[in-house]
């Protein structure tokens, strides 16, 4: 009797911890599979060398942005979509700007659509990876550099690279 | 013959304690644990059911007559937390008291002084929910699921929810860990498990579901009060989090739990049904394994109730097909359910045409369900009024009309007294035609697009939705009826005594005990043979 309720008292404990455990096993799940959206972080240019590159294959990345309600910015990309080749490198820029008198620090989040793209849409350099400070009105041009796996699968010819900026507690 | 026996002892007549906070209060008795659980059980049902009434209220014709918007959010919360686990959940653990320890021969629950706790937990939390409508902002109003951001940008509602909660999943599994320790420990000798009541059978599985996944929940709102309070992101996309993580979160919980809702309504279902049939219960392993099937397939279906949430083809393929899969050992207990009555000498008292309703409106509710399990479909149906009359379905003419079928069944046994047959029926017809009237035009409703949990809507559904209002009204009222006819019961007034074996074809220790069931009872041990028992094969 003792030891049926010690085990099953002890296993509600370990259900209340499996309930934050989820958070972490979310995560990884999603970074492996590329679901929700989630791309993996900085990658290396060197890590995407040697790709066989066919020049023929066009794929259209389509930029969007969005501010949180409470973060008094403006931003948007300055194009909003380019062909690339995948395997190759690409620039491009995202403008920001403080509406207020104050100084703000934000932060963007990002996600890529379709989500079986978004495993193989890989950011060199990205504002999204740092906090981003701007003065009062102070404008910015933000970069970002990336590059589109060749392994991206071939009915994918449109995606969509969106950023959400947020605004960071002090 | 073993009753006669146990019973003869004088301790087991009258060693009730004297005095009110004796006797409850302080009570360790199962039985009358299982009272204080069923009486607040049908308090909540009934408080929860004038919440409804409100909204039915509002929503008889179109535009805001009544209520304000934010209220009417309010309602619609607080009406499916009190139900869910002020009323349902409840009721199943006042039958799993009163019950279980008689059915399997033991002298009470394991634990009976944590049983005590477990009840009397319950009220205070309930206190502290319902005390958030008198707070400035009200009651908590993001829906049942408490999905953020919506629930965090209420006021500090959010504590006392997520306090209530935290108190009613400790009850939850401390009555859960009482009913495993009392099936798993306490059995009489040649109780064998596969001899058990399929109502014990239930409850044990329902147990085990209960310490898996309540936790879980108590873990997902502890996360919504740390975002609220203290600056965590768990779910807050600006700090890294993600808001789909928790209906990730919660519906692993909250599939669970449906089925924590229903278990043991098969398994009250699966004692009446072969008593007025009088033949054994169809299948007992087959529902025995049918129910562990359940169980299991409760805990990898849960996105189905996210499929609009922008899940990957594979997600939505997965979670479709493993929905799916659920009818098949459901479609077990249906299919065991009539071929228990399939040429068995069936008479109609009360508990038995509950019963069948239940068989019957339960499978409407199964089959919405699985037209809802259709993910490119879903996108049609989701968060319409066709969800709400799904798990209206399966929640009032499931859950509930097991509850109230077992009710009867067992209220005999329970206060001595036989309910009054013909007030009885009355309640149940009025009932049955009543709860079609309010949910089934509500099917139609959803097809035709009409969105859940708005005050105000469009007037091509006000034909419809005044059907359903005075399909609710009636429902409600039939329920004050319904408690006219307990108490009439409990006071003896216009019924007769109930003998012991209550039932002509009833089978179980419960009905070799006396009318009304002593006190103490058991106490020596129970001598149980196999012509005690419901379900044993050699028939």
């Amino acid at each position: 009797m003792k030891k049926t309720v010690l085990k099953t008292a002890l296993f509600a404990v370990l259900m209340f911890g499996f309930a934050f455990a989820l958070i972490p096993l979310y995560d990884t799940f999603c970074e492996i599979t590329g679901l929700n959206g989630k791309t993996s972080g900085q990658v290396e240019a060197d890590l995407v060398k040697n790709q066989v590159i066919d020049e023929n294959r066009k794929v259209i990345v389509q930029f969007d942005s969005s501010v949180n309600s409470e973060l008094n910015w403006e931003f948007r990309p300055t194009e909003f979509e380019m062909e690339v080749i995948p395997g190759k490198f690409y620039h491009t820029e995202f403008y920001a700007k403080n509406l207020s008198n104050k100084d703000i620090t934000g932060q963007a989040t990002y996600s890529v659509t379709p989500a079986k793209a978004s495993l193989y849409f890989n950011k060199t350099e990205c504002f999204c990876f740092t906090k981003q400070t701007l003065k009062a009105h102070e404008e910015v041009k933000m970069p970002v550099t990336f590059i589109v796996d060749t392994k991206l699968a071939n009915d994918v010819k449109i995606m969509t690279l969106s950023y959400t900026f947020f605004k960071l507690e002090s | 013959m073993s009753h006669a026996e146990t019973h003869s002892h004088d301790h087991d007549h009258d060693h009730k304690p004297k005095g009110f906070v004796k006797r409850w209060l302080m009570t360790t008795n199962h039985k009358d644990i299982g009272t204080l659980y069923l009486i607040f059980s049908l308090t909540m049902f009934i408080f929860g059911g004038a919440l409804a009434m409100i909204i039915r209220l509002e929503l008889f014709q179109p535009g805001l007559q009544f209520v304000q918007p934010e209220f009417f959010n309010q309602l619609t919360t607080m009406h499916a937390l009190i139900m869910v686990f002020g009323a349902v959940m409840p009721a199943f653990v006042g039958f799993a008291n009163w019950m279980i320890p008689i059915m399997i021969g033991a002298p009470d629950m394991a634990l009976p002084r944590m049983n005590n706790w477990s009840f009397w937990i319950l009220p205070f939390a309930f206190t502290m929910l319902a005390s958030t409508f008198f707070m400035d902002g009200g009651a908590p109003a993001a829906g049942w699921t408490l999905y953020p951001p919506l629930v965090l940008q209420g006021g500090h509602n959010l504590a006392f929810a997520v306090f209530a909660i935290h108190m009613l999943g400790i009850s939850s599994i401390m009555g859960a860990i009482n009913v495993i320790a009392t099936i798993m420990n306490m059995r009489a000798p040649n109780m064998g498990y596969l001899k058990m009541p399929l109502f014990v059978w239930t409850w044990l599985i329902t147990a085990f579901l209960l310490i898996a996944v309540m936790p879980v929940f108590a873990g997902a709102v502890t996360m919504l009060l740390t975002d609220h309070y203290f600056g965590t992101s768990f779910f807050n996309a600006a700090g890294g989090g993600d808001p789909v993580l928790f209906q990730h979160i919660f519906w692993f919980f909250g599939h669970p739990e449906v089925y924590i809702m229903i278990l043991p309504s098969f398994g009250i279902i699966s004692e009446i049904i072969p008593t007025f049939a009088r033949k054994p219960l169809f299948g007992y392993v087959s529902m025995v394994y049918a129910t562990a099937g359940i169980a299991f397939l409760s805990f990898i279906v849960w996105a189905h109730h996210m499929f609009s949430v922008g899940m990957p083809l594979g997600g939505e393929l997965f979670f479709m097909y493993a929905t799916f899969l659920i009818s098949i050992p459901t479609g077990v207990k249906v299919f065991n359910w009539v071929s228990t009555m399939w040429k068995g000498s069936m008479t109609f008292e009360t508990p038995m045409l509950w019963s069948i309703a239940f068989i019957i409106l339960f499978t409407i509710g199964g089959f919405s369900g699985l037209m809802l399990a259709i993910a490119p479909a879903d996108f049609q149906y989701h968060d319409t009024y066709f969800v709400v009359a799904h798990f209206h379905y399966v929640l009032v003419t499931g859950a509930v009309f097991a509850i109230i079928g077992g009710v009867y069944y067992w209220i005999p046994k329970w206060t001595g007294n036989m309910y009054s047959e013909r007030l009885g029926k009355i309640h149940f017809w009025w009932s049955v035609i009543s709860v079609n009237v309010l949910f089934f035009p509500q099917h139609f409703l959803g097809l035709a697009g009409m969105p859940r949990r708005i005050p105000d809507y469009s007037v091509q559904f006000a034909n419809w939705n005044m059907w359903s209002s005075i399909g609710g009204f009636a429902f409600g009222l039939a329920q004050i009826f319904f408690c006219i006819i307990v108490w009439r019961t409990i006071k003896g007034k216009g019924t007769s005594k109930a003998t012991d074996r209550v039932w002509e074809g009833a089978k179980g220790l419960e009905w070799f005990i006396p009318s009304p069931a002593p006190h103490h009872t058991f106490q020596d041990g129970a001598p149980v043979n196999d012509e005690h028992l419901a379900h044993v094969s050699s028939h």
